[in-house]
Formats: structure tokens, sequence, C-alpha cells
């Protein structure tokens, strides 16, 4: 506890979203795992703080199915309930509303889904709903394209972060445009999480090298072999990128330069 | 306070027959869900926690139970 309060322990700034302090900056989801026990081992290993659920109907045949609030702590973990799943804006604002009248939290984070096959978002619905969230007291935290205009427009509307992705959702293909992602984090003041996309570890590194704030990922560390394992990966490797970033990297250079002096050598 | 009738609601989507004279809260009790893990709106308006003891449940009426599941 003393390490979170005093911050990171990297040397880092903590990342800052809606004015709460997060040591980590990886954020997780909560689907698709095998167990409930795989599910909460795996969010614990990954050092999260930020944990996305999400809104359902309760299944009224099999009411022992329980909810995921019987596995995870929300006072431990700061439980981020999603849209997914949401096709139009009021559908959105419907599912934001019911998570937020459990109590938990006043931050959503807002997803609409523009096409069944690619799951890219709408992001003509994205703003609507962002707009309206955020006059609702909401704090947004927008999943979008990785679009300059509509990332600007969802700082604009008020969102307190904004998502662009790497690839689509769940699709394990990485970073796809790093140069979209740098200009959106250069252009804006909120801070920038890439969400959805990473396959793995080296995925992760990459795009926390770009500079952005944060991450947030689910199926690269569910659909993992060892989800555990993977998690604990993509924890270590968030922070790794983070480093690197700050730290600065060599220039690339189409030749080689020695690293042992080419003085004293035998004649 | 709850009566041999029963009442025809629907409840996230099926037609579902209830005792009548139930209170929201005493809903959820019959369908054995814990009050503070669901999310009630009733004909279409969100509950508050507060709420759910005063809603009375009558004929007719539409319910959606919702809680929070594992998601990305």
């Amino acid at each position: 506890m003393t390490e979170m309060m005093a911050g990171p322990r990297t040397g880092d700034e903590p990342l800052v979203i809606a004015g709460r302090a997060l040591r980590s900056r990886l954020l997780v989801g909560t689907g698709k795992y095998r167990t409930n026990d795989e599910m909460v081992q795996a969010v614990e290993a990954s050092g999260a703080e930020v944990v996305t659920v999400a809104v359902r109907r309760v299944d009224l045949d099999r009411t022992r199915e329980e909810g995921v609030l019987f596995h995870l702590d929300p006072e431990r973990y700061l439980l981020l309930p999603n849209t997914a799943g949401c096709y139009t804006a009021e559908d959105a604002v419907r599912y934001a509303r019911l998570a937020r009248a459990a109590g938990f939290t006043e931050w959503v984070k807002l997803e609409v889904i523009g096409d069944p096959e690619t799951l890219l978002p709408d992001a003509e619905a994205t703003l609507r709903a962002a707009r309206e969230l955020a006059a609702d007291g909401f704090q947004v935290l927008a999943y979008t394209n990785d679009d300059l205009i509509t990332a600007l427009r969802l700082e604009d509307a008020g969102c307190a972060a904004v998502m662009p992705l790497a690839s689509p959702i769940g699709s394990g293909l990485g970073l796809i445009n790093p140069f979209n992602i740098r200009t959106i984090k250069s252009r804006l003041t909120v801070p920038v999480i890439v969400d959805a996309g990473v396959g793995t570890a080296s995925d992760a590194a990459l795009t926390m090298e770009q500079g952005v704030d944060g991450i947030l990922m689910n199926t690269a560390i569910a659909e993992a072999r060892d989800a555990v394992g993977m998690a604990r990966a993509m924890g270590l490797a968030t922070e790794a990128g983070r480093l690197a970033y700050l730290a600065g990297r060599m220039p690339r250079r189409e030749r080689a330069v020695p690293s042992s002096p080419a003085r004293g050598m035998l004649s | 306070m709850t009566s041999d009738q029963t009442i025809q609601v629907q409840i996230n989507g099926r037609d579902k027959e209830i005792p009548d004279g139930l209170s929201v809260s005493a809903l959820l009790g019959h369908l054995q869900l814990h009050p503070g893990m669901v999310v009630v709106e009733h004909n279409g308006a969100i509950l508050r926690r507060e709420a759910l003891a005063g809603a009375s449940v009558r004929p007719g009426d539409t319910l959606e139970l919702v809680h929070f599941v594992g998601g990305g």
C-alpha cells in the first residue's frame, strides 16, 4: 500500500485519469477466462488496478452462475463497466446508466460498435454518446479508432481518456499504425490509452514505446495457454515499454558502430 | 402481505408468473438474487438501490435485471 501511495517504483509518474492516480499503466479485462479463479489470478498477476466488466442480463435459469462482483473486490480494484455489445449511442447510454446505478463508479468504458465483422467503432455514435454521458457526470473513457480527428472530438466532448485501438478487438494483430497512435498522443491533453489488439508482450512494449499513457487488454491474456503467466508478462512489458520511452531510444543507423574501443588493439 | 394470487410480468425478455403484491426488492428475494449485485430497470426506468423496497411490481410490468459479468 505504501508503494501505491508513494507512486510508481520506477521513477515514472503515476497515470492520472479523472483525478485518480494509478500506479499501473496496464488496464485489463475480465472476459473469456476459462474459470473465475484463473481470471482472479491473472488480474492480480497483471498488477492492474483498473479492471473492465460488462453489463448483462442475470441468467434466471442459472442464478448460481455468479456475477463478477463475487470474485473481484470493488474496494481493491477500480471496476470499469463497459458498453460492449452496443451498436447505438442510445443503447450505450442505457448500459452506462445501468452500470452507474450499481453504485461503484462514475467511470465508463464507452464502446459503440459500428460493424459486427470487424467490431470497429462507430465514431459518430461514440461521439454522441460521449457528449451525453459527459454532460450527465460520467467519466468517459472512450474506445475509438486510431483517428486523430475523432480523438480530438472525443477530448472536446469531455472524455476523461481517449482509447484508440492498436488493431481490432480480439485480433491479437498488435500495433498496426504506430504513427497514428503517436500523432494522437502528441495532440491530446487527456490520457491516451491504447485499447484492443495487443497480442503478446512485445506488442505491449512497442505500444508503450510510442509514448502513450497506458494499455487496456483482455484477450491476449485470457487466451494465452498460461493466462496468469501472460498477465505477469504484460505487466512487465507495459512497464518496460514505458521506461524505454522515458529513457529515449538510441538513433537507428544503417551502419555498424563498434561498442569496444578501436584503440589499444594488439599489433 | 403476499396473496396467493399470481400476476404475469416480463423479466429479462421472458414472461414470468410471480406472486402478486411484491415489491421489487421482494421480487429479487423471490428469484434468489442478491440485491447488492443486481441493477433493476423497471418499466424503462433505472431504480436506485434505495428505491427497490418502495417500488411495487404490477401486472404487465417489464423488468430488466442486470449484473456485471466478465468483459473487456
